[in-house]
């Protein structure tokens, strides 16, 4: 019995040092992104590494939300870049989590187009590059339901083929902001008979919906395990190439733009590491293969024809004539947030 | 035997039950592994056997991945059980070879705590502890975090253990002049080798299982196989997952395997 | 899981008896700095002012309590009334996690009673059957559980095919399939205590009863179950306590309409909501009904133990 023990113990002693000997080995030059779910292809990935030498660690996030929440508790300091939405951009750099891209230090720079070299949310693009851009609306199973579905009452008041079977985003941003307009009122309104109106719409609709969820959003509406549901527009490119029979709708209401960006994050363990990563997304090329990837749209000047044939004529990406205009999303001040965190329990439970 | 219709000891209905039992149980672990050994990229059609998802985790665009939260789960697991099982059997030596004295009864309290305290409530209590010193979190909060929970796992079957080998021979081996330390190395020990192996597997599985906590207290990029099998599969199940999954499985049941046999052959002995 | 507090009951020897502070030093350590303290800053701070958009501020404040008793309106100025939200949260989580204890005592039940009466040397071959899948990883068997469950799983196409069935039956994101993951979780904690205590049951009793004409099932309820009952309640608690708290199978089986304590918890320390302190009073509140449950138990075991002797 003895010999068993004492060699249990060696051989547990011998595997610690071991470990601890191999954890400081790794960390060798490396960057860390903190990044959507499946938002890049691993061969931009892999050939970023190959380029630089630096070895990408993605971590990923499913709401612009849950990635404020985790950088909150203690998790800034821990990642270089992160690829936050247009207004949590503005978010996070007003709670000081961004850092200030110095004159210079950005050699591809000048390759940000024009339209979005000074967006409202970063002017200036202090601490932040483009990275795609597009639209949410929601899309709907054609096996299910054939009529019009460009408005916004598929979600919020559905015909009777899609009820119980819609899918939300787990996103408070995109369906307030769809919701509002729905009932054709401004965000973040501070009008008390309008917050009302939002917060009854709300319950009044959600006896239809049978989940929420971001990350399974494209997987419910490919498995049919739901009939309609919010969806990104290059998400349903997507859906569709996996077979799904799903059309994008562009509600004559309006729907929601955004833009997601690559920020420098204050305290970033890899400074440099994360200049030369937002350096090389800036290269048409890369952009290019990127964009070919999400099916969304670039930010980087001399994109275009680099992109493939199919998606210029992407159905995703050329709304029809009598479209509603595409949104971003609205910052709330504290008082008016304070309403839409109850509404938004409200719905939750 | 249970034949007779008049045995107390058998009910009609009980043995179906059991096999619904166990169909239940092991049901969903068959299909999972049945189907990673499907050759199709849908997991809803079948299209023959092929090993193909076993190559891609060691081989595909997700392996770096899973590679490192491997080793990440591994490690973590190793050295959180070898420092719950110490600290779990020099505990159980006070408790069970320490008399009865005061905060007997607090410092057992305090060593099943973690049972108590539901899992997401410890998660989220560390989280605010690591958030509130500062504390940059990654792989060194979730070894801490995995040590602390594991303790009291480690310590049911040790303190069983001791509660069931006579004092006796350390009385015994003192008398012939050996001192507390050396009856405590020399006999007790040996002695305990069983339940301390038995501790030392129960807490490692248990580490290795863990997500809710690691999930709280885990950095950037720093992913346990729970955490990282739970980020794929919040897009929906692949087979590349289930291929991770059986192998999974299949490691634990061997540990398990393991942990039984040597309690079997401790108590046949 | 309170099993540890009742182990070490009869301390018969002293030999380490000086040394034992050392001892006992670095559990007191680990767990007093890496779970106690932070349980106790959890209580802090589910008393402090919520700072807007995540973390506190250290201002005293009832507010995450007042959120989760008392509705006042959208705008946070109406006269307060019964705040049902949260309350229904927690007691559709009890509810939940009730129904799966039945479901698990039902099937479990047989089956240690079952194994209990098998002879002597094959009965740890039977109770290693039923452990094993339990020392799967959760999140393995809760994915498991779902891909055997969904519309177009193994389940659905098995019964189609047989045709009990001709169209698929919804059970994912179904307060059903929450039931039956959380059964799933925890079925060993319920069967191996009822097991221990049938093991150690005395049959001749019932054979004392049925020489008396008692029938078989009359036996079972009225002489088997009241000599077993310590194990079935703590079998009980076993799989209650956990479910109670449970994430994995609320997230992944139940969708959005099956929120649990845990899901409502999560959310408030990563998802949209960012209110620590109200996730620090849920925990609490939580926390305390778990305690007490467990208290109940253990003073009914204590006074069981002394009907024993």
């Amino acid at each position: 019995m003895k010999p068993t023990l004492n060699s249990i113990l060696k051989s547990g002693t011998a595997a610690l040092a071991l470990t601890l000997g191999a954890n400081a080995a790794v960390a060798d030059e490396q960057v860390v992104v903190y990044h959507w779910f499946e938002y890049m292809p691993q061969e931009l990935v892999d050939k970023f590494t190959e380029e630089t030498g630096i070895e990408v660690v993605i971590d990923t996030f499913d709401s612009n939300e849950s990635l404020l929440a985790s950088l909150k508790a203690g998790a800034l300091g821990t990642y270089d870049v992160a690829v936050p939405g247009d207004y949590m951009v503005a978010i996070m750099n007003s709670e000081g989590m961004l850092d200030t891209l110095e004159e210079g230090e950005l050699t591809n720079r000048a390759n940000i187009s024009e339209e979005w070299a000074n967006p409202s949310f970063d002017p200036g693009r202090q601490h932040s590059i483009p990275y795609q851009w597009g639209s949410t609306s929601f899309a709907v199973n054609r096996d299910a339901y054939s009529g019009d579905i460009n408005t916004t009452d598929i979600l919020f008041n559905p015909p009777t083929e899609l009820q119980g079977r819609i899918n939300m985003f787990d996103s408070q941003g995109e369906v307030m902001a769809l919701a509002s307009l729905h009932l054709g009122i401004p965000q973040c309104s501070t009008d008390r008979a309008e917050l009302s109106a939002l917060n009854d719409l709300l319950q009044e609709a959600k006896q239809h919906w049978i989940s929420f969820n971001s990350d399974t959003a494209k997987e419910v509406l490919v498995s049919g395990d739901a009939a309609a549901g919010m969806i990104y527009d290059g998400f349903n490119a997507k859906a569709r190439e996996e077979g799904a029979n799903t059309e994008y709708a562009f509600p004559t209401q309006g729907y929601v733009a955004w833009m997601d960006n690559v920020v420098l994050l204050e305290d970033a363990p890899n400074r440099e590491n994360g200049i030369r990563f937002m350096d090389f997304l800036l290269e048409p090329e890369n952009a290019a293969m990127l964009t070919n990837w999400t099916a969304y749209a670039s930010g980087v000047e001399g994109v275009t024809p680099l992109l493939d044939e199919a998606l210029r004529t992407l159905p995703e990406a050329n709304p029809p004539a009598e479209a509603g205009a595409a949104v971003f999303i609205e910052v709330c001040d504290q008082e008016t947030q304070a309403v839409y965190d109850t509404i938004w329990t409200n719905l939750k439970n | 035997m249970a034949s007779s219709k008049n045995d107390v000891r058998h009910y009609t209905g009980f043995f179906p039950i059991t096999v619904l039992c166990l169909v239940i149980l092991y049901a969903p672990l068959l299909v999972v592994t049945i189907y990673s050994l499907n050759d199709s990229n849908s997991i809803t059609n079948w299209e023959g056997i092929s090993f193909r998802w076993y190559v891609d985790v060691f081989t595909g665009p997700e392996s770096d991945k899973f590679k490192t939260a491997a080793w990440n789960s591994f490690t973590i697991a190793l050295m959180a059980s070898v420092m719950a099982t110490t600290i779990a059997t020099l505990a159980a030596t006070a408790m069970v070879r320490g008399g009865s004295f005061r905060g007997r009864g607090l410092s057992l309290g305090l060593i099943s705590l973690p049972l108590m305290v539901p899992e997401i409530v410890t998660a989220v209590a560390t989280l605010i502890f690591f958030s509130m010193i500062d504390f940059t979190r990654g792989y060194l909060t979730i070894l801490v975090a995995h040590t602390a929970f594991c303790i009291p796992f480690a310590y049911l079957p040790i303190s069983a253990r001791m509660q069931g080998i006579d004092d006796n021979f350390e009385q015994a081996a003192m008398d012939l002049y050996a001192s507390k330390r050396q009856a405590f190395t020399k006999i007790l020990l040996p002695l305990m080798a069983p339940g301390i192996v038995s501790g030392l597997l129960l807490a490692f599985i248990v580490s290795l299982d863990d997500f809710i906590i690691t999930n709280f207290v885990k950095g950037a990029g720093v992913e346990t196989l729970p955490t990282a099998i739970f980020g794929s599969v919040k897009q929906g199940i692949k087979p590349n997952i289930m291929a991770i999954s059986t192998m999974l499985l299949g490691f634990s049941i061997v540990l398990v395997t393991i942990s039984f046999l040597i309690s079997k052959s401790d108590n046949t002995k | 899981m309170a099993a540890g507090a009742s182990s070490g009951g009869s301390a018969k020897s002293d030999t380490y008896a000086e040394a034992r502070n050392w001892l006992l030093l670095p559990s007191w350590i680990v767990i007093g700095i890496f779970v106690l303290i932070p349980v106790i800053l959890m209580l802090i701070y589910s008393f402090l002012t919520k700072e807007f958009r995540g973390g506190v501020i250290w201002e005293f404040s009832l507010a995450a309590y007042d959120q989760f008793f008392f509705d006042r309106g959208l705008f946070g100025d109406s006269p307060p009334v019964i705040e049902w939200t949260y309350i229904n949260i927690f007691w559709r989580s009890i509810w939940q996690a009730g129904l799966a204890t039945l479901l698990s005592l039902a099937i479990g039940f047989p089956t240690a009673y079952f194994i209990a009466t098998r002879p002597e040397k094959i009965r740890p071959a039977w109770v290693f059957l039923i452990t094993i899948p339990y020392w799967v990883n959760l999140l393995i068997r809760t994915v498991s559980m779902k891909f055997l469950l969904r519309d177009q799983g193994p389940l659905n196409d098995f019964l189609l095919s047989i045709g009990v069935i001709s169209d698929p039956i919804h059970i994912v994101n179904t307060n059903f399939a929450v039931q039956l993951g959380l059964f799933y979780s925890y079925l060993p904690f319920m069967v191996l205590p009822i097991y221990a205590s049938v093991e150690r049951y005395n049959f001749a009793l019932s054979e004392a009863a049925a020489d008396l004409y008692a029938t078989k099932w009359v036996t079972l309820r009225r002489v088997l179950l009241p000599a077993v009952k310590p194990g079935v309640i703590a079998g009980c608690i076993l799989v209650f306590v956990p479910s109670l708290g449970s994430f994995l199978a609320p997230d992944l089986l139940g969708g959005a309409r099956n929120f649990m304590i845990g899901s409502l918890i999560e959310e408030q320390f990563k998802g949209n909501a960012g209110n620590w302190p109200f996730g620090a009073a849920a925990s609490m509140i939580l926390l305390s009904m778990v305690l007490v449950i467990l208290m109940i138990f253990a003073r009914q075991q204590a006074k069981a133990n002394k009907g024993d002797a």
